[in-house]
């Protein structure tokens, strides 16, 4: 079968894992901007991380027939600075021009503070200037609900098109509104937190397929890069059809992502 | 709740023989962690830890036949405030609201 995991953080991830992904039939992926783990102290720790995800990363996975793609940002952890946040945010001009990059992500909130949301209206109006597709990283745990609504309010106020921007990290109390209004929604299969394979199955069943993806979100904390296959099993397990599993896991993320001309499936 | 499109092929007795050995042990997983938390030795005269009173509760909802419990559940577990809060208090989240004014 072949895949495509659109939310994976391949700078945290071995070499390893990119063989075992495309040995399970993963021919893209992309990868959102995100925290590292710890606090970067200055911009120029980010302008590296942005050169890693433009330049060294897209070459490692191509070691493996894996085509990168990456979205930038000052993700919601390191945006209760404001000041630095928009030091950060000046470097992502020059570095938008680059070719694997496919719009701004995963932008959003944690911990829905108010300077998180100050930060994620400064991104969400430079992406609305440059018509740029939008990735939303949404809270974790008992912050999701009530961050994942502020959100969705928050791209209402501008122009961004609601299928141009997907909502990830849903789960049962908010892929229903997530849907409802119109965004994208992506379920991330985490072995505790999130979702699982059978409950992102689960909620294939409940809703549909439509505007529905599923990524690992593999990074440095306790996740599985091949979460995408194994969800593909479960599907195959209860007798869903192919065509159910391939819009699910190939079709819609060549939908969405191929509304940037900069998206290579690589399924061909 | 949406129609389903894409409902699952199995029957009601197919899915019990798929999961019920799973999510028995699950089950037992869940009550040897209250054992656990029971034997464990108490700090001073406080009281049941936040997290246990709201993993309490969601155990009745689980049993009390009205369905979707997956989202009640979340729902019981989630800030239910439309507010910002003033500064993010560090970047982790507990699972559960913590009760106010704890700074948990
Ligand atoms: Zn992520």
């Amino acid at each position: 079968m072949t895949y495509i995991d659109p939310h994976i953080h391949m700078v945290s991830r071995t070499t390893d894992d990119y063989r075992r992904m495309a040995l399970a039939g993963c021919t893209a992926i992309t990868e959102p901007a995100f925290w590292a783990g710890f606090d970067r102290s200055s911009p120029q720790g980010f302008f590296d991380y942005y050169r890693q995800l433009t330049e060294s990363e897209p070459a490692r996975a191509a070691q493996y027939g894996i085509n990168h793609h990456c979205w930038l940002c000052v993700n919601p952890k390191e945006a209760e600075d404001p000041g630095f946040a928009r030091e950060v945010m000046s470097l992502l001009p020059e570095f938008l021009e680059r070719s694997n990059v496919l719009g701004i992500g995963e932008i959003g909130l944690n911990k829905n503070s108010k300077n998180e949301m100050t930060i994620l209206e400064e991104h969400l109006a430079f992406a609305e200037e440059r018509d740029q597709l939008v990735l939303v990283h949404t809270p974790h745990l008992e912050d999701k609900r009530k961050g994942t609504l502020l959100i969705m309010d928050a791209i209402a106020n501008t122009k961004l098109k609601p299928d141009r921007v997907l909502i990830d990290h849903v789960e049962e109390h908010t892929v229903a509104d997530v849907l409802d209004r119109g965004f994208w929604a992506g379920m991330t299969l985490y072995p505790e937190t999130k979702c699982t394979p059978q409950r992102a199955a689960d909620i294939i069943e409940i809703y549909g397929t439509e505007r529905l993806w599923m990524n690992s979100a593999g990074d440095w904390g306790d996740s599985d890069p091949l979460a995408v296959p194994k969800a593909i099993v479960e599907l195959r397990r209860r007798g869903h059809s192919a065509e159910t599993i391939r819009t699910a896991t190939l079709e819609n993320p060549k939908t969405f992502l191929g509304q940037s001309p900069r998206f290579d499936a690589g399924d061909a | 709740m949406a129609d389903s499109e894409t409902p699952n092929p199995m029957s009601r007795t197919d899915v019990v023989d798929a999961y019920f050995l799973e999510h028995r042990a699950k089950l037992l997983d869940i009550a040897a962690f209250l054992d656990r938390v029971d034997r464990a030795g108490k700090a001073g005269d406080e009281a049941d830890d936040f997290r246990i009173t709201a993993l309490r509760r969601a155990l009745e909802v689980l049993d009390d036949g009205k369905g979707d419990r997956v989202r009640r559940v979340l729902d019981l577990m989630s800030d239910t405030s439309s507010e910002l809060v003033d500064v993010a208090p560090g970047k982790g989240a507990c699972g559960t609201p913590p009760p106010a004014g704890s700074g948990a």
